[in-house]
């Protein structure tokens, strides 16, 4: 177990290694783009070189590497070309409201996924099943683009419930939080929500599961102190794979409603070619991509006794 | 079913192929037993009809500017009608979906196609042969993976362009690792069969192995999982669109048509932007559901 717990750690460094050296590669392979970029379009070749001298651009690559690393474990993530200001004054802002938006939405979605799931599952090819299989089907076929456009055009000018925008202003506003978390969750929550069926319907036909039956507990007690121990040791890989489909909705999703995350600001910084902040957001989604990825693994494994004690 | 492994004992290369073909279809065939698969089935038939024959059945030019902000049902002066209105710039909008669907499929099936030639070839390779170059094309693949990967989209198509070619490649080198894992798994078991340890005594290549005698006994899970990553890569060509990072205008792409009329929502004209965003959303509905019935059909027996 110790051992198995080293290697995945080890796997995990070596991983984000290997892609941060990706990330600064495709930005910073090039010396000249990188002047380009900073210099603007119409600076001359003698200017370029010159900057590229200047800021010890004419290095190696595995040197610049290096030292690139070094400067971010120490909290410096470069200027960024469009606000002229350093990025890391922009970015842990950005980073902390997906962090709000996300959270949020993980907790509701797991939530009603984890309840669905139970409920299909526990009587599987009933109606109630397949009602839930369906609706969890059709959920999962509305990509965010589209609900969004749905659910504004239904709560922000039909109704005239909701505001239409998520730009927090004003201050916070948790009222701006609803669509963004209304349309991640009806998007995600269909994938756990199978998963969570299937193995609740796998359980239910263990002889455990009957045995207890037999025995006469009562429905609910079979369900809640024995059924369920089992059925969710399964989706709780996929519940920490989801936070890596939660980090890809969440671009799609704060751009829709204009929501200050990290995700926009990927965006806004990959299509002006703002190289530091997409360095510095790329590098985050990574991170946490595979740090919940490791967690998954690791925890699957603590959690089934089968591999646990073997 | 009885008579295959007979036909397989005394046939040629080409007939197995053919034979396998027809098993392939097999499940095709059988979902007639799922309502949920034929529905699925009959939404992407629709759509499928609808790019052929695009040409034909829309009924104005795709780009052509003529009355804006019309709403569904309005008339122009030599009583042709636009059956969903036009939108903010006069272009029909039922035209522009049935010529956005024909771009949308053939992008999606063009990029997914392309994508599982390279997972295969790399699963079976990986699984295959084993030891070191499993060791690193999973080390690949496993780096690929960990980019969220809308993330990864985003900054392939920042750094290459927004072109047809280079979605094409972004959608390869993004879904080809998870096909490749999905084969692998499956070669590995596959290669344990007596068959396998047949023809290799008799002197068959890995290569005709591999294509031959393993790739036709893994398609069951790789049908079902095409249809999901059609579906996918659908959302995936839309998602790119409506972030500006799509096609390139003015011929018309789902994505593209909600971002560049989702404005007017407020303004009173919902249906330019919801009417695409229904198209996008039935066929990616229909991908699921046929990919549902397959699996229900192929769990079956």
């Amino acid at each position: 177990m110790v051992q198995l717990i080293i290697r995945r750690i080890g796997m995990m460094i070596l991983i984000m290694l290997v892609v941060a050296l990706l990330l600064f590669l495709i930005n910073e392979g090039d010396p000249r783009l990188i002047a380009r970029s900073i210099l603007g379009p119409y600076a001359q070749d003698q200017q370029l070189d010159a900057w590229v001298i200047e800021n010890g651009y004419d290095r190696s690559v595995i040197v610049r590497y290096f030292e690139w690393l070094g400067r971010i474990f120490a909290g410096d993530l470069g200027e960024s070309v469009i606000y002229k200001r350093p990025v890391s004054e922009i970015f842990w802002d950005r980073l902390g409201n997906t962090g709000i938006l996300a959270g949020v939405t993980f907790v509701i979605m797991v939530a009603i996924a984890l309840v669905l799931g139970v409920l299909a599952g526990m009587k599987e090819g009933s109606l109630q099943d397949r009602a839930i299989s369906v609706f969890s089907i059709v959920t999962t076929s509305i990509p965010e683009y589209a609900s969004a456009v749905f659910l504004v055009g239904v709560f922000v000018f039909w109704l005239g419930w909701l505001p239409g925008t998520s730009s927090m202003t004003s201050g916070f506003d948790p009222l701006q939080m609803i669509l963004p978390v209304l349309v991640l969750t009806l998007y995600g929550f269909g994938y756990i929500a199978r998963m969570t069926r299937a193995s609740m319907a796998e359980v239910m036909t263990t002889p455990y599961i009957r045995t207890a039956v037999l025995k006469g507990l009562p429905y609910r007690h079979i369900i809640l102190k024995h059924a369920l121990r089992n059925a969710l040791i399964a989706p709780f890989t996929v519940i920490m794979l989801q936070i890596n489909w939660l980090l890809s909705g969440v671009v799609v999703t704060e751009f829709a409603f204009g929501y200050k995350g990290f995700g926009a600001l990927l965006l806004e910084a990959a299509l002006r070619r703002d190289i530091f902040v997409i360095e510095a957001c790329g590098t985050a989604a990574v991170f946490v991509a595979v740090l919940t990825q490791t967690i998954g693994d690791l925890g699957y494994t603590y959690l089934n006794p089968r591999i646990r004690f073997k | 079913m009885s008579d295959v492994p007979r036909m397989n004992a005394v046939s040629t290369p080409l007939s197995r192929l053919g034979a396998s073909f027809m098993a392939s279809l097999r499940p095709v065939l059988l979902l007639r037993e799922s309502p949920v698969g034929m529905v699925g089935g009959a939404i992407i038939l629709l759509f499928v009809i609808l790019a052929i024959f695009a040409e034909f059945i829309a009924p104005f030019d795709p780009n052509a500017t003529m009355v804006p902000f019309a709403f569904p049902g309005a008339e122009m002066e030599d009583g042709r009608v636009f059956l969903l209105g036009t939108d903010h710039l006069g272009r029909d909008i039922l035209s522009r979906i049935i010529f956005g669907g024909q771009r949308v499929l053939f992008y999606a099936t063009v990029a997914t196609a392309a994508a599982y030639v390279v997972g295969i070839l790399m699963g079976l390779a990986a699984g295959y042969f084993r030891g070191y170059l499993d060791e690193l094309l999973s080390f690949v693949a496993n780096v690929i993976l960990s980019f969220p990967i809308m993330v990864l989209y985003v900054l392939i198509i920042a750094k290459v362009g927004a072109s047809g070619i280079n979605i094409i490649f972004a959608v390869v080198f993004a879904s080809s690792p998870g096909i490749m894992r999905i084969v692998r798994g499956v070669t590995m078991d596959i290669a344990t069969r007596d068959y396998i340890a047949a023809a290799q005594t008799r002197g068959e290549g890995p290569w005709y192995i591999m294509l031959m005698e393993i790739l036709p006994n893994a398609r069951g899970p790789l049908i079902v999982d095409f249809c999901l990553r059609m579906g996918y890569t659908t959302i995936t060509i839309g998602a790119l669109g409506f972030l500006g990072l799509g096609l390139p205008p003015p011929d018309p792409d789902w994505g593209g048509m909600i971002t560049e009329t989702r404005a007017f929502v407020s303004g009173g004209f919902p249906h330019m932007a919801i009417l695409p965003a229904c198209a996008v959303s039935l066929l990616v509905l229909g991908f699921n559901l046929l990919a549902d019935g397959l699996r229900e059909v192929s769990l079956r027996d």
